[in-house]
């Protein structure tokens, strides 16, 4: 059990350690616009890493 | 005589507006050609498709705004030369190199998450810009470009080429002021998120080890590493509590906070006593949670009142950015609106803001004044008639010798009327706060005698017995039933399309009495369409409707506006007459439409007869003779009559305000059902009726959506601005109806009166709690580790009937035709 004196002030180091950037975080604007990203993850922007031959038939013609 | 209605239309695959029959507006998107209602939206979205973004149709979950028409949009382009200028770039640019530099944009009309990503990946792609990130909450972007390589104009160009306007943002002390607020709000909630997690993890341990006998330096050394955690959240996440306790009792109104700085600050203060003596119970876990919990409804509260108070862009909706000054010998000149002084001459072309006070020195000319009054139809005036700054040239250019800037125009008083009208609104004491004076009494005065009578039996107790006490009493359940109701019901209703800023929104409307309106904008869509046409005599294969908008093509009034929809051909030769009409010769016959007596004067004809009074009708006539009629109005919203109908039944008093003096408020009454009108009033006679009405003891809800309607908003007890509302209107409201769907609000009522209820349980809960607990503790039968387990309980059941009301109402409507 005397590990607990060892592991528990790790535990406080490391919270301050999360604290700290969290701050950091906050402090670069990371926290200001919390609606958009869980919109963004949603929209297919990787027309250009689809292989050409696998595109959907309407797409293939359409772009040069 | 045959009557017939405007046909089913199609609507534009951009915004969302009807297709005008016969035009051929259209656009390849994603393969399939998709019908456009203007020049406009085929050219944006022709913009977006070449640009290789047409994702963006497939992203979006909302209509985008109509963009500006094309003449407007040329206005604009020559305007945003301006923001080239060293001094203009001044306020918003920051120059971190030479080829580097960063500004801060408010960009109009994003409507959802795909307009941001529109507008970055077509920004980004640009030439100069190294980076440009749009935020959806605040409608800020951020743009970091080179400016050797590209213009700022170009930019600002290029924005407007994809349907957005862009204007430079110009932060304010109170906006600063909010922003650090947020930032600090969020840093709290993280501390004590954070804490509480560790704190809890150890306590899971003391718990454990309090049934297999953990070594007692082992209990020591945990309970001190919990203390270490604990101090900042009590110190720094907690503190806004703490400053608000003190004030409240420096001021001598007890509120909620008081009992929650207690029970925090009393939780900690014995847990660190129990700590340094090893003795007792500690207590951090519940000082962690308890202070975290709170937090929460707080953080979720302010982000709802911060969502609409973007009270930088406020005004900017106003006034224009530059104006035409005219030198002595003649010279036009565009300057920044902010550089004009009192006596300078400027030009306002037609469709042009007028920007700032002054008194017309040339030309005569229709002045939309809608942004003042409220009402669409514009105001005739001429040389010697004072204008206001704010309001739009509708027809022939005029020069204005400028009489007042800045804080001394009509505008700024009105946003001035504000401020008064706040001061005067009646303070609404919440129900907790009511109860919470009499509790903390309560709660203190038992203590005391409690303490005093152990000290008196058996001093070592005392102490104790004294925590137990206040710990059984701990505020949390009665201090929890309040927010946690408001917080869910505010998530239901932000759902159902309201959106509440202020705290006591739900309240108000739970025990509304009266609910106003104001008409144009509130009750009406706010603009002009074709409500009838009468046909009196055919003259060639073209039908009345394609004459008139030839004819009134080329205006920007609002009647001519109506008419834009049938636009096929356009008219040669037109001619403007102020308040009168419009002349022009459509396949080489003269036409003329307008008052009908203008338009009967082209063939010397006499008037024919009205189709009738009730409505305002225009006359369309050929050099023979009269040709058809047209008949005017402001559509009434589509679920104007149901809401009416709804609310009446609900027991509330609907009543209606207009500046409208015209007998078509009285018809849109009738119409709707509502008994109390009261038509032709000002901003000021507005607010005094308001104020009569609340003297009288009424409770009132006052929708509006004008600038006009601002002071009456910020007066009512509770205030709802329409979602297509003005900034400042939105801002000066409680809460606002985001789709301008009226509907809502019966929904918004039946959520309120529910949440009522749901406060009062929980209130009741609370104090039943005590009442029962209390005795028990105070003759010492009660461990203090037992009042820990029963208090949370009691949170834990307040909280779940507070979750109760995340599920919306369903209105029982008694006619469903």
């Amino acid at each position: 059990m005397d590990i607990i004196y060892l592991l528990i002030p790790i535990a406080i180091i490391l919270v301050s350690v999360a604290i700290w950037a969290f701050f950091w975080s906050v402090k670069q604007g990371q926290f200001d616009d919390l609606e958009s990203p869980a919109h963004r993850i949603l929209f297919d922007d990787d027309d250009d890493l689809i292989p050409e031959d696998a595109k959907p038939e309407q797409d293939a013609d359409k772009k040069p | 005589m045959t009557v017939m209605h405007v046909p089913e239309q199609l609507s534009c695959f951009h915004c969302g507006l009807p297709v005008p029959p016969g035009s051929d507006y259209t656009a390849v998107i994603d393969g399939k050609r998709q019908p456009m209602c203007c020049p406009g939206c085929q050219a944006v979205a022709q913009t977006i498709v070449d640009g290789g973004l047409d994702n963006f149709y497939r992203h979006r979950d909302q209509s985008n705004v109509t963009p500006l028409a094309a003449s407007a949009a040329e206005a604009a382009t020559a305007e945003l030369t301006l923001y080239d200028s060293k001094s203009v770039q001044d306020g918003f640019v920051r120059f971190v190199a030479d080829d580097h530099a960063e500004a801060t944009l408010v960009i109009e009309g994003i409507t959802c998450a795909a307009c941001v990503w529109l507008l970055e990946h077509h920004l980004s792609n640009h030439a100069g810009v190294q980076q440009f990130s749009v935020n959806l909450s605040n409608h800020r972007a951020r743009l970091v470009w080179n400016p050797q390589a590209c213009k700022l104009s170009t930019l600002f160009a290029e924005i407007g080429r994809i349907g957005y306007q862009a204007h430079p943002f110009h932060p304010n002390t109170e906006e600063v002021l909010l922003e650090q607020e947020k930032k600090r709000a969020i840093r709290r909630l993280g501390i004590a998120g954070l804490g509480m997690m560790q704190v809890m993890m150890m306590a899971i341990a003391l718990y454990a080890g309090a049934l297999q006998d953990m070594e007692e330096r082992f209990v020591e050394f945990i309970r001190w590493s919990s203390l270490v955690i604990t101090t900042p959240v009590v110190l720094y996440a907690a503190q806004p509590f703490f400053i608000a306790a003190v004030r409240d009792i420096r001021s001598r109104h007890l509120s909620m906070d008081v009992p929650v700085s207690i029970a925090i600050g009393g939780a900690y203060l014995a847990s660190i006593w129990a700590t340094l003596t090893n003795s007792g119970e500690v207590y951090y876990d519940s000082v962690t949670m308890f202070t975290f919990f709170l937090l929460i409804g707080r953080y979720v509260e302010m982000q709802a009142r911060h969502r609409t108070g973007r009270a930088g862009n406020a005004l900017m909706d106003l006034l224009p950015t530059s104006a035409m000054l005219l030198s002595a010998d003649g010279h036009e000149k565009l300057i920044p609106a902010t550089e004009l002084k009192m006596g300078d001459r400027v030009l306002v072309r037609p469709g042009h803001t007028i920007p700032a006070d002054g008194v017309i020195v040339d030309g005569r000319s229709a002045i939309n004044e809608s942004a003042l009054t409220g009402e669409y139809l514009p105001v005739t005036k001429s040389v010697d008639d004072a204008v206001v700054g704010g309001t739009i040239n509708v027809e022939h250019p005029i020069q204005v010798c400028i009489t007042e800037v800045g804080a001394n125009t009509r505008i700024s008083a009105i946003v001035g009327l504000l401020d008064r009208a706040h001061a005067e609104k009646p303070m609404t004491a919440r129900v907790a706060d009511r109860v919470a004076r009499y509790f903390v009494m309560a709660v203190l005065l038992t203590s005391v005698t409690v303490a005093t009578g152990w000290y008196l039996v058996s001093p070592e107790d005392a102490f104790w017995v004294t925590l137990s006490v206040l710990v059984v009493t701990c505020p949390c359940a009665l201090s929890l039933a309040t927010p946690t109701a408001l917080t869910a019901a505010t998530g239901t209703l932000r759902q159902q399309g309201l959106l509440i800023t202020r705290g006591h929104v739900l309240e108000g409307l739970a025990s509304a009495t009266h609910v106003i309106f104001d008409k144009t904008g509130t009750l009406t869509e706010g603009n002009l369409s074709i409500r009838k046409m009468v046909p009196i005599r055919s003259t060639t294969s073209l039908t009345p409707y394609n004459i008139a908008a030839a004819l009134e093509q080329s205006s920007e009034h609002p009647i001519a506006r109506a008419f834009h929809p049938h636009f096929t051909r356009a008219a040669d030769d037109v001619k403007v007459e102020v308040s009168a009409g419009v002349e022009g010769s459509v396949q080489g016959e003269r036409y003329r439409i307008g008052k009908p007596e203008y338009a009967a004067a082209l063939s010397g004809q006499p008037l024919p007869q009205q189709p009738d009074q009730n409505l305002q009708w225009l006359l369309l006539a050929d050099t023979q003779g009269a040709v058809a009629w047209f008949a005017l109005d402001d559509q009434i919203r589509r679920d104007a009559r149901t809401t009416v109908a709804t609310l009446k039944h609900l027991g509330l008093q609907v009543g209606m305000l207009t500046g409208d003096d015209s007998s078509s408020a009285q018809r849109v009454a009738d119409e709707l059902g509502i008994d109390a009108v009261k038509q032709g009033v000002s901003p000021d006679e507005k607010l005094a009726f308001i104020s009569q009405l609340q003297e009288q003891g009424a409770s009132v809800v006052m929708v509006g959506d004008g600038i006009n309607d601002i002071p009456v908003l910020a007066g009512a007890r509770t205030s709802i601005a329409m979602g297509s509302a003005t900034d400042l209107a939105k801002t000066s409201a409680d809460a606002v109806l985001i789709a301008s769907e009226l509907e809502r609000l019966a929904i918004a009522l039946l959520v309120a009166r529910k949440t009522r209820m749901v406060i009062r349980e929980n209130l009741s809960w609370a104090l039943l709690y005590n009442l029962v607990a209390l005795p028990l503790a105070a003759l010492g039968f009660i461990a203090p580790y037992m009042a820990a387990v029963g208090m949370s309980a009691s949170s834990l059941i307040v909280v779940g009937n507070a979750m109760r009301l995340s599920r919306p109402p369903r209105i029982r409507r008694k006619s469903q035709e």
